[in-house]
């Protein structure tokens, strides 16, 4: 997982959340987003895999649990955090349903980001004859991490699928710009908020 | 031995303790010493101690040689010196012999008030807890209220989150490595194993085998090489042993064959040469009865909830003495409390020595927790 250092999805989730909270950032790395959090008065806990980014969270200061995402929460209780943050992540995983699932159990609400896949360029290097290279997706298919591609309709019909309920809804373009027009034909980045239904 | 990064040349202290330790065994010791080391200077707000506590065998002599010893190397010297991950230009380090111990604090070996007979099998059985209180009194003697950290490996790491728990205000970050909340049924049978090893031993002579000038070098020996395998991973004795067999080894026989064997033999007959039975029972005993979530119901969360430190725990992927899950208990108790705490797992093929091993992420990890506190 690379982090870029211009992260406007950042500005989007830390908007969602008020000061007191406590937040589970899931694939957190070098700590950037509960930072970001801590400094605006939230208390945070990241969960991440790569030993580099788990000694970057700790010279940051940041509460960092090695651990691997696709192994679940278990050890996590009920109802732990405000909110669970899954950034740009969920499409580098298998498990799908079961992280999903395992947000909304550990915390209140979730918060998810990933790439949309039917962003008008990706559209059209695949009308092209070749998988998108982007911003949001700057990696040849040969060395990418992700191994879920999906667009926002996709992720809409899975949440209804599974009864998660969609509090709130952002989508950027590549440059971090907020869409509101057509935002799965100009949205490079989806960020959802959501929570269990019923 | 003027390793560039050596704390150098360090003596032994000895601190004696008019005032009785009461122990969990119901029992109090009338009048106790404690040896120890030091390493740094102590600043003058006295915030920037760190205690280093010691596992099974253990002791004071954590870092540094002895000016006539040059190749008694502290037990820890590759995490404690100047520009090491614990500090010593930054932070006064503080090692010290445990009660029951066999390196100069009071111990089976020494001599019983109230018989002028060395305490032998009637030195009370001492807990992590009273370990805890012992070295508070210490803290006490060097002006030190709080510990800017305690840390240990294995047995040091149950100390240091027995101290989190028990004098929550003066503890303001424990390091908790390679340990567990408890011991497992597991864990106690090979403890039990050790010590049938030793109590078995007809020179142990119920445990007063000073008194026949004498010692009980079979079952400790016995005891070590039991221990010793829990210590490594399969994994490691694959790559360093194998099925390799000794040059002269003969076939058919009993005699030593497999270089494992020869390797088991040294190790127990080299701790048997010096180690004290009666100390290695002790400190069996300790981590048994270790369990610190039993006073609370069973609840290690419900025990750590009125830590106020800030934890740093670092499990070993080949250790399965003290495995990565039994840390993470750790880890999730605190994360349930909302608590500060990070997990650092190291993939190494060093079981549960892995704690005392050299490792760029491990040390790098420990080094840039410690950067962060404030002294």
């Amino acid at each position: 997982m690379t982090h870029p250092l211009k992260r406007p999805d950042f500005d989007v989730i830390a908007g969602w959340m008020k000061p007191g909270e406590r937040v589970l950032d899931l694939g957190c790395g070098e700590g950037e987003l509960l930072m970001l959090l801590a400094a605006r008065g939230l208390r945070g806990w990241g969960i991440e895999r790569d030993p580099g980014h788990v000694l970057a969270a700790v010279e940051n200061g940041i509460n960092v649990i090695q651990s691997n995402l696709e192994a679940g929460l278990a050890g996590f209780e009920d109802d732990a955090f405000d909110h669970v943050v899954l950034s740009r992540t969920l499409q580098t995983m298998r498990h799908t349903q079961q992280i999903l699932a395992e947000m909304l159990r550990v915390g209140r609400e979730a918060v998810v980001s990933f790439p949309n896949f039917a962003y008008w360029k990706n559209r059209m290097a695949v009308l092209n004859g070749r998988m998108p290279v982007s911003e949001d997706l700057p990696y040849q298919w040969y060395d990418t991490p992700n191994v879920r591609f999906f667009t926002m309709l996709d992720f809409e019909s899975l949440c209804a699928e599974m009864g998660i309920v969609i509090r709130d809804r952002q989508v950027l373009d590549e440059r971090g710009a907020l869409i509101t027009e057509e935002p799965n034909f100009l949205g490079s980045l989806a960020v959802y908020r959501i929570g269990r239904g019923g | 031995m003027a390793e560039r990064l050596s704390v150098g040349p360090v003596t032994p202290r000895r601190i004696a303790f008019a005032e009785p330790l009461p122990l969990a065994a119901g029992t109090a010791l009338p009048h106790w010493e404690l040896v120890y080391e030091t390493y740094g200077t102590l600043n003058a707000a006295k915030s920037n101690a760190i205690l280093v506590c010691h596992a099974l065998s253990g002791h004071h002599h954590v870092a540094g040689w002895y000016a006539d010893a040059p190749q008694n190397v502290g037990w820890w010297d590759n995490m404690i010196g100047p520009g090491k991950p614990i500090d010593t230009d930054r932070f006064f380090v503080v090692g010290v012999n445990n009660l029951g111990g066999c390196h100069g604090s009071t111990g089976p070996a020494t001599t019983n008030p109230a018989t002028g007979q060395p305490w032998g099998a009637d030195f009370p059985v001492v807990t992590v807890s009273d370990w805890v209180q012992a070295q508070a009194r210490l803290a006490d003697a060097l002006g030190i209220d709080a510990w800017a950290a305690v840390v240990g490996g294995s047995l040091g790491g149950m100390q240091a989150l027995q101290w989190a728990i028990d004098l929550p205000s003066r503890v303001r970050h424990a390091l908790v490595i390679a340990a567990a909340p408890k011991l497992t049924a597991e864990n106690i049978a090979f403890n039990d194993v050790a010590r049938q090893a030793i109590l078995t031993d007809p020179e142990f002579h119920g445990g007063h085998f000073y008194r026949h000038g004498t010692r009980p070098t079979r079952g400790l020996r016995l005891a070590r090489m039991l221990g010793h395998i829990t210590y490594l991973s399969d994994d490691q004795m694959a790559a360093k042993f194998g099925r390799k067999r000794r040059p002269d080894a003969g076939s058919y026989g009993f005699g030593v064959e497999f270089e494992i064997e020869s390797y088991l033999r040294y190790q127990g007959d080299k701790f048997a040469g010096w180690f004290d039975a009666n100390t290695y029972l002790l400190m069996t005993k300790a981590l048994d009865y270790f369990d610190p979530a039993q006073p609370y119901g069973d609840d290690l969360a419900a025990a750590l909830a009125q830590a106020r430190a800030g934890f740093l725990v670092v499990s070993f992927s080949t250790d399965w003495r003290f495995s990565p899950a039994r840390s993470r208990e750790i880890v999730n108790a605190l994360v349930k409390n909302h608590q500060q705490v990070s997990y650092a797992e190291i993939a190494s093929p060093h079981g549960h020595d892995g704690f005392l091993m050299e490792d760029p992420y491990y040390h790098t990890v420990v080094a840039a927790y410690l950067r962060n506190i404030t002294t």
